[in-house]
């Protein structure tokens, strides 16, 4: 798989992908998007970066465990919801506040939070999957 | 900046979504336990590496899990069913949890033998670098058992047991011997079978009735077909019967609960298999009542085959760990009596079995561990004379054997009084056979574990007049967390048992909300529509 195009390709692609995968996610709330398929997004360009350039190498990009970012990722997820504590309402309930920045209308909300979380859940998982089964071959 | 609640100040057009009603903050301790878990078990799972901390953190967060757990129990006794929708939506579209003193009690009795089991891990030997993936596993596998006991959506129902599938496997497989994965593989393939059973089962009852919502379930079925909800529920007891490990589909289990730690395994025994019998219990009683009555020849053969022929499992085992699993069956068949019995008195008995069976088994099974370090077997052929060696592990055997054959005066002498009772209540002459057979074979079985480990002084063959040269003495670590563990379990079931009245109040008002669930419906707060 190592080829000089894909080499070269690779880590271009992989950047296109991660920043295509935030787009995704924070857009997510009313249109097609979110933080589940955009975890995913992201965890395919580790994949390709994984096949392109091997896993330790990928593994030193990261820093950090792709295991304890998913669980970050829970950790924050769970905490979104707490956010509702204390305003009359259950868990996980959404609470939104505008901005006006510019001219233009920012919005933040708790599902944001969740979203994220969601994100690095499914990113961590999913690339430590990969970069097991990634490991596996090369080791043959 | 202003805040407002999502869609909550939308035009008129469409039929209310959200609750227009506050929330009290203090409902939220209907969803902490859950929280607790979760977040204490992602936290931990980030901070892995980092040693030292992790028992005493997970101790941390259990020990405030049951407290919230106690506090949950006492206001559903006083108040009756709580509930709490997500996210603000209206009942049948958001996820409700819901505990009433079922759920409640079970969830309070399973996360006061994890932490019994958290301390009694602190004496396993388990290499350092596998230890710490064992606490994030514990608190997930908590998380799932709590959920599963809290929730009141069929699906949540679904996410939860596969939340506990998962951290049970990474559980099973540390340490990573051969015979811990052969185990796994076993417990595995035929745990996901059944979720894929009960998954199928959830799209008909969606497909049929349209909701997901146990109470509204419970409030629409009575209109549908009534053929196609009892295939629905002979579906839901296929697979909850495989969870559960009743007769014929139990083989997964003494296959697989002797392969990991001791700990590791008192965890499995006393909460994986209970939550299983809680989700039929919930569902063959509560929700599906008129199909429950359909199926009641089926409920009762397996009743009886599991009564019978688990105890006999458990005679001819010689591994110790092994033969306890076929005890551990054994008690799942107390629970379909008390669902072949659909009164009060019945259903009120399978409540009370499953909570003791809960503590009990995981008892046994730490004890069990306790007798594999001082006899260095897992053979009960080559062990003995463990009665001269160590009296605590003696006395705490004979008194669990005998409470999970239902002697008086212990915890299991009880629900069996109940089920007695509802048998003869209802005239079923068979099921009364059952139960009382039952004892008398487990007690046969556990009488002949007893006399194998503690009586025969020496091992099997020709040492068995000689006395036992391989046992050795406990550790101090091993003395103080480990057995003092044990000990302290063994004492809260010989103390419930000698004052069973709370149980005996809450396991009766358990049935009665399970037979009639309108305290639980109006918790939860559907309006019936015409």
């Amino acid at each position: 798989m190592r080829t000089v195009i894909f080499k070269t390709i690779a880590p271009a692609l992989t950047a296109i992908m991660v920043v295509f995968s935030v787009f995704v996610l924070l857009r997510g709330h009313n249109e097609p998007g979110g933080g589940f398929i955009g975890g995913l997004i992201a965890a395919s360009a580790v994949a390709i970066y994984g096949i392109a350039v091997g896993v330790e190498e990928v593994r030193r990009a990261m820093r950090v465990d792709p295991i304890s970012v998913a669980g970050f990722g829970v950790f924050i997820a769970a905490f979104a919801g707490l956010l509702s504590l204390g305003q009359s309402v259950p868990y996980l309930t959404g609470l939104w506040a505008y901005f006006e920045i510019g001219g233009s209308k920012i919005t933040v909300s708790t599902p944001l939070v969740f979203d994220v979380g969601v994100y690095l859940a499914v990113v961590g998982t999913i690339s430590a999957i990969a970069l097991a089964l990634e490991e596996d071959e090369e080791g043959k | 900046m202003e805040t407002s609640h999502n869609l909550s100040d939308s035009p008129g057009e469409l039929p209310a979504a959200m609750l227009e009603t506050a929330t009290a903050a203090g409902d939220w301790i209907l969803i902490l336990p859950v929280i607790i878990a979760l977040m204490a078990g992602a936290l931990l799972l980030v901070l892995r590496h980092s040693r030292g901390y992790q028992s005493g953190f997970a101790i941390l967060a259990v020990l405030a899990i049951i407290i919230v757990e106690i506090d949950l129990f006492w206001r559903v006794l006083e108040t009756g069913p709580l509930a709490m929708t997500m996210g603000n939506w209206l009942p049948p579209f958001g996820i409700t949890f819901v505990a009433d003193l079922m759920g409640a009690g079970f969830a309070l009795a399973a996360s006061v033998v994890t932490l019994v089991v958290l301390v009694f891990f602190q004496a396993e030997i388990v290499p350092r670098e596998q230890r710490h993936g064992f606490y994030p596993l514990v608190l997930l596998l908590l998380a799932g058992v709590t959920g599963a006991f809290l929730t009141g959506d069929l699906f949540n129902l679904y996410v939860w047991f596969e939340v506990m599938l998962i951290s049970s496997f990474g559980l099973m497989i540390i340490g990573g011997r051969k015979i811990q994965l052969d185990g796994a593989v076993k417990y595995g393939f035929l745990n996901f079978l059944a979720t894929t059973f009960f998954l199928v089962g959830l799209g008909y009852i969606y497909g049929l009735t349209g909701t997901l919502n146990m109470a509204d379930i419970s409030l629409v079925v009575p209109a549908a077909d009534a053929g196609a909800m009892t295939a629905i529920a002979a579906l839901f007891l296929l697979a909850f019967g495989m969870k559960a490990a009743a007769f014929p589909v139990n083989a997964w289990l003494p296959a697989s609960y002797h392969t990991p730690d001791a700990a590791v395994s008192a965890l499995f025994a006393g909460l994986l298999t209970k939550v299983g019998v809680y989700a039929l219990l919930r569902i063959m009683i509560a929700l599906l009542p008129a199909s429950r009555d359909i199926l009641d020849p089926v409920l009762t053969a397996i009743a009886v085959s599991t009564l019978l022929i688990a105890p006999l499992g458990a005679l001819a085992q010689t591994n110790l760990r092994r033969a306890l699993g076929f005890l551990v069956i054994g008690g799942i068949g107390a629970v379909f009596a008390g669902m072949a019995l659909p009164t009060i008195v019945g259903v009120a008995g399978a409540i009370f079995y499953a909570f003791h069976s809960i503590l009990t088994m995981s008892a046994l099974y730490l004890v069990a561990g306790l007798i594999e370090r001082v006899t260095q077997a897992t053979d009960t052929r080559h062990m003995g004379g463990v009665y001269a060696a160590s009296s605590p592990i003696s006395i705490m055997f004979l008194i669990l054997i005998f409470g999970a054959a239902g002697l008086p005066p212990f915890l299991g002498f009880w629900p069996k009084l109940l089920l007695a009772q509802g048998a003869i209540e209802n005239s079923d002459w068979l099921i009364l056979f059952a139960v009382l057979a039952n004892s008398i074979l487990t007690s046969i079985a556990g009488t002949r574990l007893w006399a194998h480990i503690f009586w025969r002084p020496g091992r099997e063959g020709k040492f068995s007049e000689q006395k036992n040269d391989q046992l050795r003495r406990l550790s101090p670590l091993e003395k103080w967390a480990a057995q003092g563990s044990a000990i302290a379990l063994v004492g809260i079931i010989v103390l419930v048992g000698l004052f069973p009245n709370l149980v005996f109040t809450s396991a009766g008002i358990s049935a009665q909300d399970l037979l009639s669930t309108q305290r639980y419906i109006d918790a939860v707060g559907i309006e019936v529509t015409p």
